[in-house]
Order: C-alpha cells, then structure tokens, then sequence
C-alpha cells in the first residue's frame, strides 16, 4: 500500500513552495482588480456597418483590451466598459477598430464610470467564507464527536480548505504580475465555488478514516488514516478527473468571458484534490503524532 | 425487489414527468412561463439619468450628492426586488450621470418611474388668513403651505419624508381594503407631527409627494409616532413604501437614454461555454459508464432526474440565474457526481468481497451513507451562512451562488440516496445486470 502519511512532510513542502511565495506575491503585488473593480471607461460605438459582437470583442483584444465587457445596445450599437483610458488612448483604440474591424465608427457617448462590483464586495465576501468556514469546524467537528478530540477534525479540514483558498489567490496575484489576469466577480465565484468542492472532497476522506478507525483496523492513527486516505483514492481521483474534464472543456472550448471563473475553478479543483489527499489527513497525523513518527510504520498490505 | 420501492419508483417517475413537463420551453404555471435569467447572461434594460446637480444644496458637495443618488437607487431597486442590477455614476464634460441596467425587468415603466422620482414627501397644512380662513390663491384654490413646527432643539423645521423612519409598508385598511402606506416618525419626526397634528385638528393635512397632493385627511386626533397615507393604488403605495424606504433623492433626474441591451458576459460567448459544457458532461457520462459499468449507467440516470428536477425549481421559485448562480449549480451536479462515484465504489468493494449483487447494492448504499450525509451537510451550513451574509451585505452574488448550491444540495442528497437506490433495486430486482463484470469488478 502507497505510504501518503509517511510522505507527509514533502507534502507541506511541496504547498509551501507554492504558498510562500504566493503570499508574499500578495503582500508585494496584490491583485490586480479588472474593470468590474477600478473605475473605468464606458461608450457607446455606433458602427457604419453591421458588426458582430465576437468581432469586436477580437477586435478589442487585439488592441491589448481582452479584459472589456461589451454588450450589444440595440441597433448595431454596442455598450463597451473598459480599464479607465485617456481621450489619446480613446482616440487610438478608435483608430484601431476602424482599421481592424474595416468600418468607421463613431463614439456616440463617453463616460468615466465607477466600479460596477461595490467596493465592500470583496471585503464581505471574504467575511462570508469566514463565518462559514466557522460554522464548518462546528458541523464536523460535531459529525465525528464520537472519535476522540473531534475538534481537531474540524480543524483540520478547515485548515485544508483555508490551503486550497489560499493558493487560488495566490496562484491569481503571482499570474496578474507574471501573464496580466486580472479578477473580476468571477474570480470572486470561483472563490466561493471551491469551497464547495473542496469541504465535500476533506469530508469524504475524513469519513473514511472514520470508519476505518471505529473497525480498529490498527492501533496505529498513522495506519488508519493512510488506510482511510488510500482506500479514498479511486473515488477522489474518479470524481475530481470527472470535474476536471468539464472544467477543461470550458478551459479550451468555453467563451473567453467566463475564463476568470474557469481558471480559478481549475486550480481551485486540482488543489482540493491534492489537499483531500496529501494535506487534510496528514494535518491530522501531525496533531496527533508531530512531524516525524518515532517508529516507522510499515501497515500490511490489505 | 424491495417492499416499498415500486412506489418511490412511481412517485420519482411522476415527480420526473412533472419537473420535464415544467421546464418544457412554453410550459406556463403560477405565471411562471420561462427561466428568468440575469444580466450577465441575457441583458436587459439600459437606462441613463442624468443628474441635476444645478438644483442641489449649496452645503453639500456634489461628490457627496452624486453618491447619495446613486445609493438610492441601488437600495429602491433592490426594494424592488431586481437580482443583480448594475448602477454605475457616469461622468463626462456634460455633467454627472447614474447608469441603471436592469436585467428583463418585465415591466420597465414601471421600474423607470420607480428610479427617476425625486420622491420628496411633505406634509402641508391650509394657508389661513387672521380669522382662520383658507387663503384662496388666483385661481380660487386653497393654498397649501409645508407644516412647519418647533423642533426638540426650538429650531423651526419643515415636516418632510427625511424624518421617517426606513420601514414603511404597504396595509390593507381593515374596512375599506383599500392599500395604504403605515409609515413611522422618528423621535424628531415625532415631535414636529404632534405640533402640527395638534393645531390641524378637524382640518385637513396634505400629503404631497414631489409637490403633486397625493391625499388630504381630516386631523381626527394629535398622533405622535405614526401614521397612514391613503389615497394610492396598490402598485403605487408599493413604489411609494420602497422610495420612502430609500430616501428622497437630493436632485431630480432626468432619464437620457434608453435602450435594450445584451448579456454582460456576450451571447457568442456564453454559447460557445454552453457547448463546451454540453462536450464535458458528455464525457463525464462516457467515462462514468465505461469505469463503473451498469452503476455507471445509473447514476446518469440518477443525475438527468437531478438536473431536470433542479431546474423545476428554479423555475418555479423562480430563481433569477446569474453566472455566480449557475456556478452553484454546477458545484451541485460535482457533488451529485460524487455520491454516485461514492456508491459505486462501494458497490464494487462489496462485490469483490464476494457478497451477492442484492446485499452488495445495499451495502454499498448503508456505507456511503454517512460521508454522502455529511459532505452534504456540510455544504449545506456553508450555504446558510453565505446565504444569510450574502443578504445582509447586500452581495448579491453570493446570495445568488449560494441561493443554487442549497437548492442543489438539497436535491443532491434526495437524488443520491432515494433516486438512484431506487433505481438501482429495481434493476436488480428485474434481473437486469447480473455479473459483477457489469459493476467493473476484474475477474477474480
């Protein structure tokens, strides 16, 4: 039997690599809000001829603004919000869709406009997982009162779950730096969409170690908890390549709009799997036995 | 077969043919005919105002006015109950202006006239003359003046809206029927009414909003603390209950431009998710059947009753589906995907351990029990609690993801252990699927 336990200290190494220098990304660069977040530009674009909306949406990413929300406003006009620009800049993004969309156009209204997503939003929604976060350490820690300190099951699988959160933000602050993403509302669904997957993946291990230790499969926590992690494998692995194939699909085939979402969900997912896995038991190992077992446990293959 | 599972597999197949037949496209029930969709997926309406900051107090700044309006109107159409609205302050060398877009508000005049009224309520009394006369004015009418009365401070103050306290609310009158508007003073607000109802008694009180006289009682007795405001129809006392709520607005506004608009997030681009989204189920489907074989099969079965009973709901509720919405509910169907895998998993350990089909199938369901009921369960308290701080922040889109994901959980939970257990006895109990080859257990 794979020893996931054993290996638990290349474990936290492997998600410090990434969550060290994430964290200090966030503290160094932050994140960098997109148009749903900052104050910005909005127009109105009357076209001399009729052009389709994924045409000016290229046309628009081909001039750097791959981040604008576009909406059709009725009679070949279109609504365009973009990152706040200057009347030289509006002058030039002008120039350019004339140029690269073949037509003229002209800019029926211009405006400054403030943030659509309200300023707090951000803030309460972190308040929100928060508080959640809460009321999840109380429901588990509740479902195994019958194990022994079952406070330490809900915390740990809040700990895992705050880990998977963590390397979302931080994966997103290191990307705005390195490859320009920005985070918009959808960044803040995706968020909130891998809490979901990623409580249900920590409890379903958790369950299985559950059992494995009211069976008194061994005397050893160390062999439980691996027998519990082991014998969940087929299912986290089933169930997240399951997720994974949809979100890929979306990845590759979806509409760029929604690629924000998509993207946090994506490393949200793979890191819930890896977390159920490698982090969320181990934690518990740790608490009860500290970094390193005194006596190598050798459990008996089943 | 199991006793008691033909008629859950009646009851599921009846349920099933219901929530089809509802969210058949043209299917009508509780004027609920289609999916109400958000802004971000399908457009609405886009309105601009344009602010009047000419008319505005000379001690406020117009930073301050601007925000002011703009935060009225958030809140008056939130009142209204629109689900993710947009309002932007828009600026350019023109002036100051609030951009509302609204999504398939049905209908949108209604809505507009909500948005655009100043909404400055006061209450007048008669002009008298020296032997308590009503002044009549050149066209012979009554003058109405705005009441004004000693505040708690000995300042004389005009008795308006801004002294009402935010929870007015639409009545019936018990004897007429008729709507109308129970409001509350505040402690200031208080005392100026008391005065004026004092002075006023068996004279009329005009009750104006936005100078145009609504209605004009008879002073019956001094009140104090409250109040009612008659005269309305039912659609107007509920606009004039959600702006009072809101507060007057500091300026008018006038509505400048107006037109329909398309999703947020694009159509083209929606669709092309769509169909990505259709291609990732599918091969979740495919690989779901070729790696648990039979159990596979079913726990498709089991999902399509899901989806379909899921947007039943969201029809009927109705629920106003945005992307955050959508979100939750995808994070559902990954769950509802992971019961299945959970039960035939199980399932496929059972069998190995040589145990009958029959014994296997209920074992397997007895022992993924408790992680399938505490995954959801869990999951469902994170809902609750983003859903109630979603509401009191006012964030809409954690309400809108959480409000999918509870319903989908809920649902999840019937679906994995009623549904495809259900199912699954009734194959068995038919004899359908008998190897354990059929389950993907390898040969022993």
């Amino acid at each position: 039997m794979i020893d996931l336990i054993g290996k638990r200290n290349w474990f936290f190494l492997i998600s410090a690599i990434v969550i060290i220098p994430g964290i200090i990304s966030l503290a160094v660069f932050g994140l960098s809000p997109g148009v749903d977040f900052s104050s910005g530009t909005a127009m109105t674009l009357t076209f001399d001829k009729e052009i389709e909306l994924s045409q000016l949406r290229q046309g628009l990413a081909d001039m750097g603004y791959d981040m604008a929300v576009v909406q059709p406003a009725g009679e070949g006009d279109f609504f365009v919000r973009l990152p706040e620009i200057s009347a030289e800049e509006t002058t030039k993004l002008k120039d350019g869709l004339e140029a690269g969309l073949d037509t003229e156009l002209t800019i029926s209204s211009l405006y400054s406009v403030s943030p659509v997503v309200a300023a707090g939003t951000v803030r309460n929604t972190i308040i929100a997982v928060v508080v959640a976060s809460i009321g999840i350490l109380l429901y588990i820690s509740w479902a195994f009162r019958k194990m022994p300190k079952p406070i330490r099951w809900g915390t740990c699988a809040v700990i895992a779950l705050v880990h998977d959160l963590v390397v979302v933000i931080a994966v997103f602050s290191v990307l705005g730096w390195v490859a320009g993403v920005e985070i918009d509302a959808l960044f803040v669904t995706g968020v909130l969409a891998v809490v979901g997957v990623s409580v249900n993946n920590i409890v379903v291990v958790f369950d299985r170690i559950r059992e494995n230790l009211k069976r008194g499969v061994s005397r050893d926590f160390e062999v439980i908890a691996n027998y519990g992690i082991v014998e969940s494998l087929g299912r986290s692995l089933n169930t997240g390549l399951a997720t994974l194939f949809v979100i890929l699909a979306l990845y590759l085939l979806g509409g760029t709009t929604t690629h924000t979402l998509v993207l946090a969900l994506l490393i949200g997912i793979a890191t819930g799997i890896y977390s159920s896995l490698c982090i969320a038991g181990q934690l518990l190992v740790v608490w009860e036995k500290g970094f390193t077992s005194r006596q190598k446990a050798a459990p008996s293959s089943g | 077969m199991k006793r008691g599972n033909t008629p859950l597999l009646i009851f599921i197949l009846i349920l099933f043919g219901c929530s089809l037949w509802l969210i058949w496209p043209g299917t009508e029930l509780l004027g609920r005919d289609e999916f109400k969709l958000g802004l971000d997926l399908r457009g609405g309406s886009h309105l601009v105002y344009s602010i009047d900051l000419s008319k505005k107090d000379p001690a406020q700044t117009d930073a301050d006015v601007i925000e002011g309006v703009k935060n009225k109107i958030e809140r008056r159409v939130n009142a209204y109950g629109v689900t993710e609205p947009i309002v932007q302050t828009i600026r350019n060398e023109q002036g100051s202006f609030v951009l509302v877009q609204l999504p398939g508000v049905k209908d949108i005049d209604e809505a507009m006239r909500l948005i655009g009224q100043t909404a400055e309520l006061d209450f007048r009394e008669l002009e008298l003359d020296e032997d308590g006369e009503p002044v009549l004015g050149e066209e012979g009418r009554e003058q109405w003046v705005i009441a004004k009365a000693e505040g708690s401070d000995g300042q004389e103050r005009e008795l308006t809206g801004k002294y009402l306290k935010p929870n007015a609310q639409v009545v019936l009158a018990p004897q007429t029927n008729e709507p109308e508007v129970a409001f509350e003073w505040n402690e200031e607000g208080a005392v100026l009414f008391e005065q004026i109802t004092q002075r006023n008694l068996q004279k009329p009180l005009g009750i104006f909003l936005d100078d145009q006289l609504i209605s004009a009682p008879t002073v019956q007795a001094v009140i104090k603390e409250q109040g009612v405001i008659t005269g309305l129809n039912l659609e107007e006392a509920r606009m004039l209950a959600i702006q009072l709520n809101s507060g007057s607005l500091d300026v008018p506004l006038t509505l400048v431009e107006r037109r329909d608009i398309g999703a947020t997030l694009g159509e083209d681009s929606l669709r092309k998710s769509l169909v990505a989204g259709i291609i990732g189920s599918a091969m979740v489907i495919l690989f779901m059947i070729a790696y648990y074989r039979f159990s596979g099969f079913v726990a498709c079965l089991a999902l399509l009753v899901f989806v379909v009973l899921n947007l039943a709901v969201f029809k009927l509720i109705p629920v106003v589906l945005t992307l955050p919405g959508i979100a939750g509910f995808i994070v559902s169907i990954g769950m509802g995907v992971d019961g299945n895998v959970l039960v035939a998993e199980r399932l496929k350990e059972e069998l190995r351990r040589g145990r009958t089909l029959g014994a296997a199938v209920e074992e397997g369901f007895r022992q993924s029990w408790s992680a399938i009921f505490d995954a959801n369960v869990t999951v469902f308290i994170a809902c609750a609690v983003l859903y109630w701080l979603g509401n009191t922040f006012g964030n809409f889109l954690v309400i809108g993801f959480a409000t999918t994901l509870f319903i989908g959980t809920a649902l999840s939970m019937f679906t994995q252990v009623v549904v495809t257990r259900t199912f699954m006895r009734t194959f068995v109990g038919l004899g359908v699927a008998k190897s354990p080859g059929a389950y993907g257990v390898l040969k022993q």
